[in-house]
C-alpha cells in the first residue's frame, strides 16, 4: 500500500513532480546527492499515486474521444522505441489533452521512451533515465495486470555467454530501480539478448552505444 | 570448407599419401586427399609430394629408396576393391620408409556413405602411430552459421565437412555443446524471446527444455558423466551457475553473489568447475568444487580472461584473453600458471579442445565474417575452416 507523502500534488505530470519535488526539503535534497535510487524510493508514493491519476486521464480521454487523431497518433508511433535521452521537453505534455490513445505510446510521454542506454562495461542506470523509470512504474503500479519485459543487451566485443551476463546485469539494473518504485515481481521479468539482437550492426563506437541498452517492452504489446 | 595451414612445427614427419590403386574406370574417392588434409592440419605432419612416382598398392612394391630420396620418412599405400551390392573394401599400409618396415596395415569393407569416415580412420592411425597420440580426425563439430536472418546450428566432421543443420531458427542459437557420448546436443535458442537452454538428440532430432525459469537460461556444460549439467540462470538474481539432472530434475543451486558467474565447465574427473567471474572486479576464470564451497581465483592477467575450456587431460586451460583491445586465445598451463597466446587474431571467441587435446577449435572474424579455426597447442599450426559467404561462430568440439 502507498502512502503518500504528498497528497496535495496528486492530479500533477509524473514529469513535472519528480523534477519539482527534488528539492522539497533539505532530507531530500541530502538523499538527491547520496543515491538517486533512494530518491526514486522517497518520490515514489507521489509518482505512484500522481501516474496512476495520470494513466486513469488519459484512459477517459481516449475512451472519449476515438478519433482519427489517435489512428494517426498510434499509427505514427506504434513499434517505434523512442531514442532520446532524458526527460527535456517532456513535462507538462501528457494532460494536454491533445494525445488520446495508450498513453505508453504518447510520444510526449516518458512512458513513449522505451529504451536506458548504458556506458561500456556498466551496469549504472543514469540519473537521466529517472523520469522515464518514474513514468514506467507510475503505469505498471496503476494496471497492475500489465506486465513488461526488461531485455538486457551488450555490444558485440568479447565473450557472448558473458555478455549474456552483462545485458542481463542491465536488464537486472532496471528491474530493480522499478521495483524499488514499488512495481511488483509479479509484474517484471528481466532477460537478456546479450549481444545476439544489435540494434545497430556495425562494428564502430557508435553502434557499441546504441546496443548497450535496456529496452523495457510491455508483454500486451 | 577449405582447409588453410599457416605455419607449423619445426621437425614435422614427411609423409608421402600414395593415391590408391583401383580398377580402371572404377571412381576413385580422395581418400589419401582427405587423411592427407588431416594430418597436414595437425601441424605435424608434412606431405611429400607422390606426383611422378610409381603409385604402388602393396609393400612388395614399394622403391623404398626412391620414396626416401623425396624426403618421406612414412607413407601410406592402399587400394580400393569394388565389391558386390555397391560396396568397398579398402586395403592400406602405413610403411616406415627408412627402416623399410610396415607399421600398420588395415582392411575395411564399407558402403559408399562411409568414404569420408574410413579417410578420418586411416589419418587416425597414421597420426597414432607416429605421434603416439590418438587421432581426433574422427570427431565432430557443431556450431551456428547465420545466413540472412536465420540462424542454423550445425554438426559437420571435424574438417567441417558434411555438415548437417539440426536446428534453424529465425532467434539466435548460441553456446552448443556435445555430450560426452556424442549423442546429444545442449544449446541455447532465443526463439521464445528469451535465452532458454535446451537438449537434443542427434539420433532423432527430438529435444526438451531444460532450464527454462523466469529470465535467462544459458551456459550449458556436460558433467563427465553425461547424467548433469551445469547451467547459468537469472532466476534468482544475476547470472549464477547452477546444476540440474539431464532429465530436468535435481536443480541445485551452485555460487551466490550478485556478480557474475558464467561459463562453467567441468573437469575431466567431473570434481571441480571452472567458470568466468567479475566477483573480483574485473572478468576472470575462477574454479570451485562442483559439490560447492569458495572459488578460487585462476588467471591473474590482463582484466578480461573469458570462455574456459579444459584439457581432455585436465592438465591445460584455453580461454580468451583481452589485451589491448584485441580478443586472443591463451593456453594456460594449471600446474606451472604459465600462459601462451596461441593466435594472432583479434576477434577470437568460444574456444574448445579436441578430444585429444592436441588443437583448439575457436571462432574469430575475418573480412568481416565470422570463421572456424584450429590452433595446435604450441600456436605454430592454425588452420581455417571456412566457407564462402557464410557466418560461422560458436564452435564446440565433440566427441
Amino acid at each position: 500500500m502507498l502512502v503518500s507523502r504528498r497528497g496535495t500534488l496528486r492530479g500533477v505530470n509524473p514529469a513535472l513532480l519528480s523534477r519539482q519535488a527534488v528539492f522539497v526539503n533539505k532530507e531530500e535534497r541530502l538523499m538527491n546527492k547520496i543515491f538517486w535510487p533512494i530518491l526514486l524510493a522517497l518520490t515514489l508514493s507521489a509518482c505512484g499515486t500522481t501516474g496512476g491519476t495520470q494513466a486513469t486521464v488519459e484512459d477517459r480521454t481516449g475512451g472519449k474521444a476515438a478519433s482519427a487523431g489517435q489512428a494517426a497518433g498510434a499509427g505514427k508511433t506504434a513499434g517505434t522505441e523512442t531514442t532520446a535521452l532524458g526527460g527535456a521537453g517532456v513535462a507538462g505534455s501528457a494532460l494536454d489533452g491533445s494525445y488520446a490513445g495508450d498513453p505508453r505510446k504518447n510520444p510526449a510521454s516518458p512512458l513513449s521512451t522505451r529504451s536506458i542506454f548504458f556506458d561500456f562495461d556498466s551496469f549504472v542506470v543514469k540519473a537521466e533515465y529517472r523520469p522515464v523509470l518514474e513514468a514506467h512504474a507510475g503505469y505498471l503500479l496503476s494496471k497492475r495486470d500489465a506486465r513488461v519485459i526488461l531485455q538486457g543487451n551488450a555490444d558485440e566485443r568479447g565473450s557472448r555467454e558473458y555478455n549474456l551476463a552483462l545485458g542481463q546485469k542491465r536488464a537486472e539494473a532496471v528491474r530493480k530501480a522499478l521495483a524499488v518504485l514499488g512495481v511488483a515481481e509479479a509484474q517484471l521479468e528481466a532477460v537478456s539478448f546479450g549481444e545476439e539482437k544489435p540494434r545497430n550492426e556495425a562494428s564502430t563506437e557508435e553502434a557499441y552505444a546504441e546496443n548497450r541498452r535496456t529496452d523495457v517492452v510491455y508483454a500486451d504489446e | 570448407m577449405e582447409i588453410q595451414v599457416i605455419g607449423g612445427a619445426a621437425n614435422k614427419i614427411a609423409v608421402a599419401m600414395v593415391p590408391f590403386k583401383a580398377a580402371p574406370g572404377q571412381p576413385v574417392p580422395a581418400l589419401t586427399q582427405i587423411a592427407g588434409d588431416d594430418l597436414n592440419r595437425s601441424g605435424q605432419f608434412r606431405l611429400v609430394d607422390a606426383g611422378g612416382m610409381p603409385q604402388p598398392a602393396e609393400s612388395a612394391q614399394v622403391n623404398y629408396g626412391a620414396w626416401r630420396s623425396k624426403g618421406a620418412d612414412a607413407m601410406v599405400v592402399g587400394q580400393v576393391i569394388a565389391l558386390p551390392g555397391g560396396r568397398f573394401e579398402i586395403r592400406f599400409r602405413l610403411l616406415d620408409v627408412v627402416k623399410q618396415t610396415q607399421l600398420a596395415g588395415y582392411s575395411y569393407t564399407i558402403s559408399a556413405a562411409q568414404w569420408r569416415a574410413t579417410a578420418h580412420q586411416i589419418a587416425n592411425i597414421v597420426y597414432e602411430k607416429l605421434t603416439g597420440i590418438p587421432g581426433a580426425f574422427g570427431s565432430r563439430i557443431a556450431y551456428v552459421q547465420k545466413r540472412g536472418k536465420s540462424f542454423e546450428l550445425r554438426v559437420a566432421d571435424a574438417d567441417g565437412q558434411t555438415p548437417r543443420t539440426v536446428v534453424r531458427s529465425v532467434e539466435p542459437l548460441i553456446s552448443p555443446m556435445f555430450s560426452p557420448d556424442g549423442s546429444r546436443l545442449a544449446y541455447v535458442s532465443f526463439e521464445d524471446k528469451k535465452p532458454i537452454v535446451y537438449v537434443q538428440s542427434l539420433q532423432d532430432g527430438a529435444r526438451r527444455k531444460l532450464a527454462a525459469f523466469k529470465g535467462s537460461n544459458s551456459a550449458p556444460a556436460w558433467s563427465p558423466d553425461g547424467r548433469r549439467l551445469a547451467v547459468v540462470l537469472t532466476r534468482d538474481e544475476a547470472s549464477q551457475i547452477y546444476l540440474i539432472n539431464a532429465d530436468g530434475s535435481g536443480l541445485a543451486r551452485l555460487t551466490k553473489g550478485g556478480n557474475i558467474d558464467t561459463e562453467p565447465v567441468f573437469s575431466p574427473d567431473g570434481q571441480t568447475l571452472y567458470f568466468t567471474s567479475d566477483r573480483g572486479g574485473s572478468a576472470q576464470i575462477y574454479r570451485m568444487a562442483a559439490s560447492g564451497g569458495e572459488p578460487r581465483r585462476v588467471t591473474f592477467n590482463g582484466s578480461y580472461n573469458v570462455s574456459p575450456t579444459i584439457s581432455p587431460d585436465g592438465r591445460h586451460l584455453a580461454y580468451i584473453s583481452r589485451d589491448g583491445g584485441r580478443f586472443s586465445v591463451v593456453l594456460h598451463e594449471l600446474a606451472s600458471g604459465q600462459t601462451r597466446v596461441l593466435t594472432d587474431t583479434a576477434r577470437d571467441e568460444s574456444p574448445s579442445f579436441a578430444p585429444n587435446g592436441q588443437a583448439v577449435l575457436y571462432a574469430t572474424v575475418e573480412g568481416g565474417r565470422g570463421i572456424l579455426g584450429t590452433v595446435s597447442l604450441d600456436g605454430k599450426t592454425r588452420a581455417r575452416l571456412s566457407e564462402p559467404g557464410v557466418d560461422a561462430r560458436e564452435p564446440a568440439w565433440g566427441p
